[in-house]
Order: C-alpha cells, then sequence, then structure tokens
C-alpha cells in the first residue's frame, strides 16, 4: 500500500509552483527525470489519490476511489451503465473536477493545473469517444493534423507523422475523406489516429466500440492492444464482457462508484 | 512559432468560413442589413441635415414695394432693416430683378412668358428679402415693419406665411432631436440582430469547440479562426453594403433632387464613398469580432 507521507511529499513539491507556472512545472518535471524516478515506483505513472466526485447531494459518481497505473499498463475499467466509469475518466482530463482526492500524471497534479493551462495536460492524454468527436468540416488527415497544429509543432513533422499514422490505423487511402464519407469504424480509427499522433503517455477510451459492430470491434481492440504493445498506457473503459475478457489483462470493476475488484488479467465479473 | 500559429489560424478561419457555406451566407446577409439600416442612417443624417438648412434659409420675410416708389425710398427702409440685431440678412430684388427671376422660372410654360409679353408692361414689384438669424425671429422683425408703417411697404409676405413658418421652426427642432434618438435605436438593434446572428453560428460550432479543447487546443488556438471568421464577415458585409448603396444611391438621386435640388445623394455618395466604406469596415469587423469574442466564451469554458 502507499504510504501517505509519500504522496504528502509529492504535492508539496507539484502545489506551490502549480498554480502559476504550470508550464514550467511540466518541463521541470521532464527535467528534473530523477527526481521523477524516485516518486514513480511509489505512486505509478497515474495515480488517483482518494477520489470522490458528488454531483449532487444525494448521489456519488465515485467514492474514496485510489488507483495506481503503471507505465505500459493495459487496464479496463468496468462496470454497469452509472458506475462511475466515464466520470473516471472525465476527471483525469479535467472535463470534470473532483469533489475529493488529486490526480497526479508523471508526477504533477492533474488537478492543480490551471483550466487555462489544462491544454499542457490534455496533449499528453489521447481521448478516444464512443462517438468518435471528429471535427465533421475537417478531412481525416486535417483532423489528425489538427491536433499537432494546436500543439505547435513544426509543419515538416505533421506532414512526416501524420500519415505515418494512419498507415498505423490502416486508413491510408481514406486521409482525404470528411468524417460523414466514412463509416463508423473509420471514423473511430481516424480518432485513434488523432489522440496518437502526439506521442502521449496515456490513451483513454471511452467506451470506444459502443457504437460498432462486432468485426469493427475487434479491429478498434487490436488497435489499442497494438499501441499498448508499443509503450502506452491504455485506459479501457467498457461495459462488454466478451472484449473485457478477450483482451485478459488488468481489470478493475466499479460498483456505485467504488472500486469492487482490481485484478491483473481480471474477468469482467459483474 | 508565433507566426506559424497566426498562419495556422487565419487558415482555419479562412477554410471554416468556406465549408460552412450556407452559414457564412447567412451571418454575412444579416450583417449586411444591419450595417445597411447603420448606412441609410448615415444618409437621412446628412439629408436632414441639408433639409434643414435649406428650409431654413428659405424661410424669410419678403417686403414688396409699391411700383413707384423709388431706389432711395427703398434702400432706406434696407439700411433701417439691417441694423436690427435679429437680421443677418437683406437682399434687394429690384422690379427688372424681379422680372428676370420670374421669367427664368416659367421658362418652359409658353403660355406664361407670352402672358407677360402680351402685358407689355413689367407687373412685378421691387421687394426686399429678409433674412433672420434664427427662424423664430420673424414675427419680432415683421412687428417691427408693420409699426413703422412705411409709405413705400406694399405688403409684408410674413403674415400670409406665418403658420407655415411658425410650423416649421418647431418641426425642424423636432426632427433634430428625434432623429438622433430614432437613429440611435435602429443602430440598436441591427446591431443586436448581427449579434445574434454570430451568436447562433458559434452555436452551431459548440460541439467543435468542446472537441478542439478535448484534443488539446489552447483557448486562443480555438478563438482564432473565429475571430477570423468575423473579420471575414465584417469585411464582406460592408463591401456588399458599399456596392449595394451604388445603384440605390443612383436611382433615389433625381427623385431626391426634384425635392430639394441642393442635395445631389450620388454625388454626395460619391465623394464620400472611401469615408462610407471605412465607416462600414469599422462597424461590421467591430460588431463581427466583438460578437464572436463574447459569444465563444462561454463554449471554451471546457
Amino acid at each position: 500500500m502507499l504510504p501517505t507521507n509519500s504522496s504528502e511529499k509529492l504535492v508539496s513539491f507539484a502545489t506551490p509552483i502549480s498554480y502559476k507556472f504550470e508550464c514550467s512545472v511540466l518541463n521541470a518535471v521532464v527535467k528534473l527525470y530523477s527526481l521523477r524516478l524516485h516518486n514513480f515506483d511509489i505512486i505509478g505513472m497515474i495515480f488517483f489519490d482518494n477520489i470522490s466526485k458528488q454531483y449532487n447531494h444525494h448521489t456519488a459518481a465515485l467514492r474514496n476511489v485510489t488507483l495506481r497505473i503503471q507505465p505500459k499498463e493495459f487496464i479496463s475499467v468496468v462496470g454497469s451503465s452509472g458506475a462511475g466509469k466515464t466520470t473516471l475518466l472525465k476527471l483525469l482530463i479535467r472535463e470534470e473536477e473532483p469533489s475529493e482526492g488529486k490526480i497526479f500524471l508523471d508526477g504533477f497534479e492533474v488537478t492543480a493545473v490551471h483550466r487555462r493551462d489544462l491544454h499542457h495536460v490534455r496533449r499528453r492524454i489521447g481521448t478516444i469517444f464512443q462517438d468518435y468527436k471528429l471535427l465533421p468540416d475537417r478531412t481525416a488527415y486535417e483532423n489528425v493534423a489538427f491536433a499537432m497544429e494546436a500543439a505547435g509543432r513544426r509543419d515538416e513533422e505533421i506532414h512526416e507523422d501524420v500519415p505515418q499514422v494512419f498507415e498505423l490505423v490502416g486508413l491510408t487511402d481514406r486521409m482525404e475523406s470528411f468524417p460523414h464519407q466514412l463509416s463508423g469504424g473509420e471514423q473511430q480509427r481516424v480518432a485513434i489516429a488523432r489522440a496518437l499522433v502526439n506521442r502521449p503517455d496515456v490513451i483513454l477510451a471511452d467506451e470506444p466500440t459502443g457504437n460498432l459492430d462486432p468485426v469493427n470491434t475487434w479491429e478498434i481492440i487490436k488497435l489499442l492492444q497494438k499501441i499498448n504493445e508499443l509503450g502506452t498506457i491504455v485506459i479501457l473503459a467498457s461495459h462488454n464482457k466478451e472484449v473485457i475478457n478477450t483482451i485478459d489483462k488488468r481489470v478493475v470493476v466499479l460498483d456505485r462508484g467504488m472500486v469492487v475488484s482490481d485484478q491483473e488479467r481480471g474477468k469482467y465479473l459483474l | 512559432m508565433f507566426l506559424t500559429t497566426l498562419k495556422r489560424v487565419i487558415k482555419a478561419g479562412y477554410l471554416s468560413f468556406k465549408r460552412n457555406g450556407w452559414l457564412s451566407t447567412a451571418t454575412v446577409m444579416v450583417m449586411t442589413m444591419a450595417l445597411f439600416v447603420l448606412g441609410i442612417l448615415i444618409f437621412l443624417g446628412a439629408l436632414t441635415t441639408t433639409a434643414l438648412d435649406v428650409l431654413e434659409s428659405k424661410v424669410d420675410i419678403s417686403v414688396y414695394f409699391v411700383s413707384d416708389a423709388s431706389e432711395e425710398n427703398i434702400f432706406s427702409v434696407k439700411r433701417e432693416i439691417e441694423v436690427l440685431p435679429d437680421v443677418s440678412a437683406v437682399s434687394y430684388i429690384s422690379k427688372d430683378g424681379a422680372l428676370e427671376i420670374f421669367r427664368e422660372r416659367h421658362r418652359g410654360s409658353a403660355l406664361i412668358i407670352e402672358a407677360l409679353d402680351e402685358l407689355g408692361e413689367n407687373p412685378l414689384e421691387a421687394s426686399l428679402n429678409i433674412q433672420a438669424r434664427d427662424p423664430s425671429n420673424y414675427s419680432a422683425i415683421s412687428t417691427f415693419l408693420l409699426e413703422k408703417n412705411y409709405p413705400a411697404v406694399d405688403k409684408i409676405n410674413y403674415f400670409e406665411n406665418q403658420v407655415v413658418i411658425d410650423r416649421l421652426a418647431a418641426i425642424f427642432g423636432t426632427v433634430r432631436g428625434g432623429g438622433a434618438v430614432l437613429a440611435l435605436m435602429l443602430a440598436f438593434i441591427a446591431v443586436l440582430v448581427a449579434f445574434n446572428t454570430i451568436r447562433l453560428a458559434i452555436y452551431t460550432m459548440r460541439e467543435e469547440v468542446g472537441i478542439m479543447r478535448f484534443v488539446g487546443a489552447a483557448a486562443w488556438f480555438i478563438r482564432g479562426p473565429f475571430i477570423v471568421n468575423g473579420i471575414l464577415y465584417g469585411t464582406i458585409a460592408a463591401a456588399v453594403t458599399t456596392l449595394i448603396f451604388f445603384p440605390l444611391a443612383w436611382l433615389a438621386s433625381p427623385r431626391l433632387l426634384l425635392v430639394l435640388p441642393s442635395f445631389d445623394l450620388f454625388h454626395y455618395f460619391l465623394a464620400n464613398i472611401l469615408q462610407f466604406f471605412a465607416i462600414m469596415l469599422v462597424a461590421g469587423i467591430g460588431l463581427g469580432v466583438l460578437s464572436s469574442m463574447i459569444s465563444i466564451r462561454r463554449y471554451l469554458r471546457v
């Protein structure tokens, strides 16, 4: 178990600076690699520290969730609708704020980053949604390139990396299509390409196969596994029992906002 | 880095303008209408000012002299009137002068000219034209003339026109004040309509704004293209409005000239076209950019 004092040590390192100089903190964290490694083994790459989230007084979406995720892990978060899977993912990208607790990514406190600097955090997290969330008036290529442009990457890098990532998701021939010209599975692969292109630390996939047929579902899952094998953390939220059981990796089961089971090579239990 | 970003923002703004063709067209049209109202107000302002000036200068008192009044007699009256503090100008029209003006005015109608020629002698009277500094001074001036009771004076036309003159004086005051209020109200409505249209346009884009945020775009990187859009809306609307006024001013000009000979709308438009376009441009771009900035704020809060 995590010794509480180590978490406090980390907080004292991250909190005072982070209010004003989030960007510099991010850089500093990278530079202070040794320091990060020092905390790294204890808290992991991603650390949900006693997180609770209440939307109103009666219901709690999450209750005292503590989760540690190590580099290169593939973790499935399962549970019935309303168990808190999506809330957990939303907290990591700060779409929602936790009512209690802190979240750390790679040694800095995500929950302390100022709203104005959130994009620095989000560039390190690739997000995939059930409804793809592609920009409808941009081509597949432009959708992926947008993530790089937004991150301030150079044009040459963009010209080089975007085709590569399309090759990875197997859509080289559809780069110039608009989202409405693509099938659901193809759109989701574009979304994955976009999530990947900035080489994030983590890929968040919230029910990525929810709108897809079985064939496309397996292709997306295989793609996520491949990405994970290349070294990126994948957090998959799903209630597809078959998919979870086949992946055969760590499974965290949420029920009414609480972690009821956390197993390496787990199965969908509910 | 900054230049690259600027280039990307401008390109994105241009592309979204082009690809959302209908939305852009509709927004530009509403904006054009708003600017059109502003343009009309500008012209109306110029028109009323000119019209009021002309009308005010037209209001005068004419003192007519009996046919056998000598010029010395008339000039001595003129001198007496000129020294009055309320009088701004007095002009003398001799019998011959009056005849000439009369002939000039009725040059087109052969009947009148013929009748005049048949008469043989000049039936017109010499007159003094008195202009006051302010329309409200006329009654005082005419009272003065009446009290003096010059023997050479045949008639003073103020009393014939008194009702008209007084009413005009009242109308001038009302038009000046009311026009400004009306113009402000119309301008306000136009601005509100344009603002709401842009708000709606951005409302349709709210999901995209959210997506961009999740992908890791900074707020200004998302806001930028919308501001570029606002600039495009404003510029195009300003150009279209200016173009619309060409045929409009050209068509309205001859009709207006009949009513108000000293105001040539088309010439006025041509003479001030750069200024007019500049005002439209500033109003259009200002409106577009401000509306965009205000509208997008709430959708960036994710």
